[in-house]
């Protein structure tokens, strides 16, 4: 048995939420001394435990402010856990926005190399890949303009040709599957279907259980900061739509 | 051992970030990257015109007045350039930390390296003075082994920059005033510290405004510095040991004030 791409035990998110606006800062001290200054507690995530083994792929089902997003940032990295730990072996490529980690005033091509850098891969190695990105994204004829003169959609393909041609392990999908025009959504859906075909491990966060389908073998639901359920995709898509026709 | 080898693959990532701002500092100006040399030197002219005939007259201990201007010059534009670009680095960077897991330190790293390599480079200026008034003026700049000593200072004042960048990056995030405060603090700064003139030359009386003025890191570093490039004799030791323990000091606050706190960033920028 190897070891699971994602390991997360027991793990809750915090977030402190100001319950009265403290607008300067005389207000600020007062409270302060007089202890008056209340934080209300928000539990984004509480107590959540899953594992996630190589090569499966999960997708992570919930309604607006679930914590679908924190929990995604959480194993990603970016946030740190309040209680709990996770656990992630392997490359991680967050996609939680595309194009997050570029600079404006930089080219395209300038650009490849700090995205690439951004997510701890060496100049070297994006070199190899270089050729790969610029074929996928499109780009060939703008990669010396400054991306600040891309188009939005542009901008998606870079980062998405970035993102998935430094073959990561684990590849963190947030609604992204919706790039560019309709010809680069199938380039792109292709693209991460071969990527399966070599056993990457997915988290993929969706409102549509279309979606899910189609992609995953496995889901979670999350509700309320809870983890309510988990299964094989179709068992739990099917309970899915049940809470959906409840609400 | 876990954050050695964390830096080491994120090496990249500082070497990109610290091109980028060198790069992106000069570029669609005509001029490019000419300025690192072009803007030290009239902005010396200028103070030399202004002040040369108030603190620069024969007869002070001062060998050659634009020399002394520039090297105080160079020291305080370089120490308030990096704090002041590591202070608004994790802002600036918002838009990635808050998406893609990056070690946060790179940020106020990166920026004081990269001006430390646009300072390297207008040091060249200074050398083109150097040059320039030992062949062609009255008053040489007394050239001598001791010129060898100059990193010294200058590895000081990089300690200095980081420690304090580091703080202020730190604070920035969850107070944002303090931009404004730094701001006039460094101006306070510029005038506090000897570059265009000597603390000697101000006949105070009040000692402990003298203590004050004497109390400035950035004193001792300059002090140091122009011992080697323009008077030509060892720096007081005591320059050393106060300028180097004080900019240790304020690293070690530095990293451990950032490293408390990194994990709260997110929730405020």
């Amino acid at each position: 048995m190897s070891k699971p791409a994602i390991k997360v035990e027991h793990m809750s998110m915090l977030f402190n939420l100001n319950k009265e606006k403290v607008d300067n800062l005389k207000e600020y001290f007062i409270k302060l001394v007089t202890k008056k200054l209340h934080f209300t507690e928000f539990w984004a995530l509480k107590d959540i435990s899953f594992t996630v083994e190589k090569g499966d792929r999960v997708g992570v089902l919930g309604f607006n402010g679930a914590g679908k997003s924190t929990l995604l940032k959480v194993i990603s990295g970016v946030l740190k856990p309040t209680e709990g730990t996770v656990e992630v072996s392997g490359v991680i490529a967050p996609m939680l926005e595309l194009g997050a980690g570029f600079d404006m005033n930089y080219s395209g091509k300038e650009n490849i190399f700090l995205y690439g850098a951004t997510m701890g891969y060496s100049r070297k190695f994006i070199e190899q890949k270089y050729d790969q990105i610029v074929e996928f994204s499109e780009l060939k004829d703008f990669i010396d303009v400054p991306v600040k003169n891309y188009s939005s959609g542009m901008r998606a393909r870079l980062g998405f040709a970035i993102a998935t041609a430094v073959e990561p392990e684990i590849l963190i999908l947030d609604e992204v599957l919706s790039v560019g025009d309709a010809k680069f959504r199938k380039k792109s859906e292709n693209k991460i279907r071969s990527m399966f075909e070599k056993g990457i491990t997915v988290l993929f966060v969706s409102h549509s259980t279309e979606q899910v389908l189609s992609i995953c073998n496995k889901a979670v639901i999350l509700d309320h900061g809870k983890l309510i359920a988990e299964g094989s995709a179709e068992e739990i898509c099917a309970q899915y739509e049940e809470m959906i026709k409840k609400k | 051992m876990k954050y050695i080898k964390n830096f080491y693959k994120y090496r990249f990532l500082l070497y990109e970030i610290v091109r980028k701002n060198i790069k992106l500092q000069y570029r669609d100006s005509v001029l490019g990257m000419f300025w690192t040399f072009l803007q030290p030197l009239m902005t010396t002219i200028i103070l030399v015109i202004i002040f040369g005939n108030v603190f620069g007259r024969k007869g002070t201990d001062i060998v050659n007045y634009p020399i002394y201007l520039l090297c105080g010059r160079l020291i305080y534009e370089f120490y308030s350039q990096s704090t002041k670009r590591a202070m608004r680095s994790i802002r600036n960077s918002a838009s990635v930390i808050k998406k893609v897991y990056v070690p946060k330190y790179i940020y106020p790293l990166s920026n004081v390296i990269a001006n430390f390599i646009t300072f390297v480079i207008s040091l060249s200026v200074l050398a083109c003075f150097i040059i320039y008034f030992y062949f062609f003026s009255a008053e040489p700049p007394h050239l001598t082994g001791y010129f060898f000593l100059f990193p010294i200072p200058i590895i000081v004042l990089l300690i200095l920059s980081l420690g304090v960048g580091m703080i202020l990056s730190t604070l920035e995030v969850f107070f944002k005033d303090i931009e404004y405060l730094y701001e006039v603090f460094c101006m306070l700064l510029f005038y506090l510290t000897p570059i265009f003139y000597q603390i000697k030359q101000l006949k105070i009386q009040t000692p402990i405004f003298n203590y004050i003025l004497k109390a400035n890191p950035l004193y001792s570093i300059a002090e140091m510095f122009r011992c080697c490039v323009l008077y030509g004799r060892m720096f007081d030791i005591y320059h050393l040991l106060y300028s180097l323990g004080f900019s240790i000091l304020m690293l070690l606050i530095g990293v451990f004030v950032f490293y408390k706190k990194q994990d709260k960033f997110i929730l405020h920028i």
